[in-house]
């Protein structure tokens, strides 16, 4: 545990666990509609991924504001976008499931299940012959890995040995199905482990996550093909705002948040002596502050106007553009 | 009663009655499924009869296919239509194909059930209308459920029909409250006329009934006395009602949800000047949805697909610009 590193992971875990919470109250209140799936619970996913795999291409689906926060996305122009403004990443266009930002390599926020999986695929192929070794990063749940095209891309990249590593969050749940209802076996790394080295890490862990994506990373940069971790997280929250969880017992909720990734790390930090009260004092305040510039820009922000209804459809720029 | 519990009501009293009836899709079983459609189902049928599936869309449409062949009568939910094109190869390849490239041994009795539309803020990727994917194609049957009445019988029809039936169902529809009407005599082919009136047929199906609805309230204080079609059935179209009105109208709007460009309407334009192009009093009027991507934020959602006050202002305009 390096003391920077750990508090880097704990300011963009808060500040991702206090945008959802924000996000949250939003919704609550009207500002925020449709689907918003929060990534309570799973922050050192989200975290440690990113602060490994910070170069390369990253795809995603809907449940990704902290990613995109760990990414390096203002957490202001997210929480403009979810209020549907002007301002959003996605111009008020796509809403919380769908964050792009090309410039950081970071494309989407995908609402079809497992459909960015083979478009990830394809991108490591592009990267794999244009001769870019940092590869490809293709994050999804376990839900997404039940499809077929989830099995077709794992193939594909570990046939032509493509630079990828596939990073399946298990927090057991598509929605209200349980994943061992329609799965032979839990431990999803399973589904790879002929295709790609593939292993089963905590998920609640932040280190953990992190030193499982460095190892991963360092093997598709040395041209070894596909890797594939599998995390076991958990979501505190409902699939999304629509649904209230009742599927799940307390139970089991109260189990995983004795792991919860915020908390535990924090602890180990001040056991360990590495970083001090007083850090997390500032963090806290950070994020606070932080949290609170987005909600009041994404209140402030302008709606679209009319006309851009119609933009975006078709490339403006280029010569051929259609009408 | 509630639009879901119409639907509901079919699949449970279809399910005991014939015990080859079973429904599978994603949160069909434990859950309820997602719009609570098959609530209850699971308890009182048992998991072999209503099946959780995975997130598997080619998968579901194709193993209901597999089971119709075996002898069941599949159900098949697809959680929404945006989700319907993972499965649009069986769907189309195969369940539309089989009965006739067998030379008409091959029965498929499947009902794909999924709901659709603009719903509220749900973005590009969950809120399209696809009836034209499905409605040009021949060997699939295509219903279109707008009220209680209409679900609870054309999903019975459908299940107990010997063809694929893609029926299609509204997102917003699910929790409101409807009246439901005892029928002695139904034919899942037909329109309903929902309003009759002597000047104008407005032409519709769906969620877009009850924005039409709201319209005619507008349009009755401007004097103008519209009947309205509910079409039920995209496939085969009830163009024998849709001409009856006409003749008697002589003009004719169709309001729906989709995009305008392929959609519904271009279809059913097509078929009412083929048969009544000498009774109109002017061209057909086509108020569809915008031919963009559905946005997220709200105001732009709704600018992109029809209401009532842009119903009842096009219908205006309309008419002044062709003086009827
Ligand atoms: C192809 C497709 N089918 C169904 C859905 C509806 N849906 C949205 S999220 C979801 C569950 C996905 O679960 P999982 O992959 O485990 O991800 P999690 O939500 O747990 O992060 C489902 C069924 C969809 N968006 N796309
Ligand atoms: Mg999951």
């Amino acid at each position: 545990m390096n003391s920077a590193r750990v508090k880097k992971f704990y300011y963009l875990m808060k500040l991702g666990r206090e945008f959802e919470l924000a996000a949250k109250r939003e919704y609550m209140k009207g500002n925020i509609a449709g689907f918003l799936h929060l990534d309570i619970g799973q922050e050192a996913v989200s975290v440690g991924t990113m602060q490994a795999f910070d170069k390369g291409d990253v795809f995603t689906h809907y449940r990704e504001h902290v990613l995109a926060i760990a990414r390096g996305m203002e957490p202001k122009h997210i929480m403009a976008e979810l209020f549907g403004k002007k301002t959003g990443v996605s111009k008020g266009k796509g809403g919380s499931m769908h964050l792009f930002e090309p410039k950081l390599d970071f494309y989407g926020g995908d609402a079809i299940v497992a459909g960015h999986l083979p478009i990830a695929t394809g991108c490591a192929y592009a990267r794999k012959i244009q001769g870019e070794n940092a590869g490809v990063f293709a994050i999804f749940g376990d839900g997404a890995s039940n499809a077929g095209a989830f099995f077709e891309s794992i193939n594909i990249a570990s046939a032509w040995k493509l630079p990828i590593i596939f990073f399946v969050e298990n927090n057991y749940y598509a929605i209200g199905t349980h994943i061992s209802w329609v799965s032979p076996f839990v431990e999803l790394y399973n589904k790879a482990k002929n295709y790609m080295p593939s292993k089963r890490i905590n998920g609640m862990d932040v280190c953990e996550v992190y030193n499982a994506v460095m190892e991963a990373k360092e093997h598709i940069e040395n041209g070894l093909g596909p890797y594939f971790i599998e995390a076991e997280t958990y979501r505190y929250e409902g699939h999304s705002m629509s649904d209230a969880g009742k599927y799940r017992s307390e139970e089991e909720i109260e189990i995983f948040k004795r792991r919860d990734p915020i908390e535990n790390l924090k602890k180990k930090a001040l056991e360990l002596g590495i970083v001090d009260e007083k850090y997390f004092q500032e963090a806290d305040a950070k994020v606070e502050k932080v949290v609170n510039e987005a909600v009041e820009f994404a209140a402030s922000s302008p709606e679209p106007e009319d006309y851009e209804l119609f933009e975006d459809v078709f490339c403006k720029e280029c010569e051929n553009a259609l009408p | 009663m509630l639009y879901r519990e119409a639907l509901n009501k079919a699949i449970d009293e279809s399910m005991a009655a014939d015990e080859s009836v079973v429904i599978l899709g994603e949160d069909v079983g434990r859950y309820g499924g997602s719009y609570r459609v098959s609530e209850g189902l699971f308890s009182k049928y048992g998991e072999k009869r209503v099946i959780d599936t995975p997130i598997a869309e080619l998968s579901i449409v194709g193993n209901a296919i597999g089971m119709a062949i075996a002898g069941l009568r599949p159900i098949a939910e697809i959680m929404t239509v945006n989700f319907s094109l993972l499965a649009m190869d069986q769907i189309i390849n195969h369940a539309a194909k089989f009965r006739y490239m067998s030379g008409g041994k091959m029965t498929i009795p499947l009902t794909i059930r999924m709901p659709g539309g603009v719903s509220r803020q749900l973005a590009a990727q969950h809120s399209e209308n696809y009836e034209t994917l499905y409605s040009s194609i021949p060997g699939l049957i295509v219903l279109a459920a707008s009220n209680a009445t209409y679900a609870y019988y054309g999903l019975k029809s459908a299940i107990f029909l010997n063809d694929p039936v893609v029926f299609l169902e509204h997102e917003l529809l699910y929790p409101m409250e409807m009246e439901f009407k005892e029928l002695k005599n139904f034919d899942p082919f037909k329109a309903e006329i929902v309003k009759e009136g002597k000047d104008l047929t407005i032409i519709t199906y769906l969620k877009m009934r009850y924005d039409v609805l709201e319209a005619e309230k507008e349009l009755r204080k401007a004097g103008i006395d519209v009947e309205i079609i509910d079409l039920n059935s995209l496939r085969p179209l009830d163009i024998e009602t849709i001409a009856n009105s006409i003749k008697k109208t002589k003009k004719c709007v169709i309001v729906e949800e989709d995009h305008k460009t392929g959609g519904m309407g271009a279809e059913i334009v097509a078929q009412i000047q083929e048969k009544c192009f000498y009774d109109l009093d002017a061209p057909v009027l086509r108020i569809a949805g915008e031919d963009v991507p559905i946005p997220y934020n709200r105001k732009l959602e709704l600018l992109s697909i029809p209401t009532p006050d842009k119903i009842v202002k096009k219908i205006l305009k309309w008419k002044a610009e062709n003086g009827i």
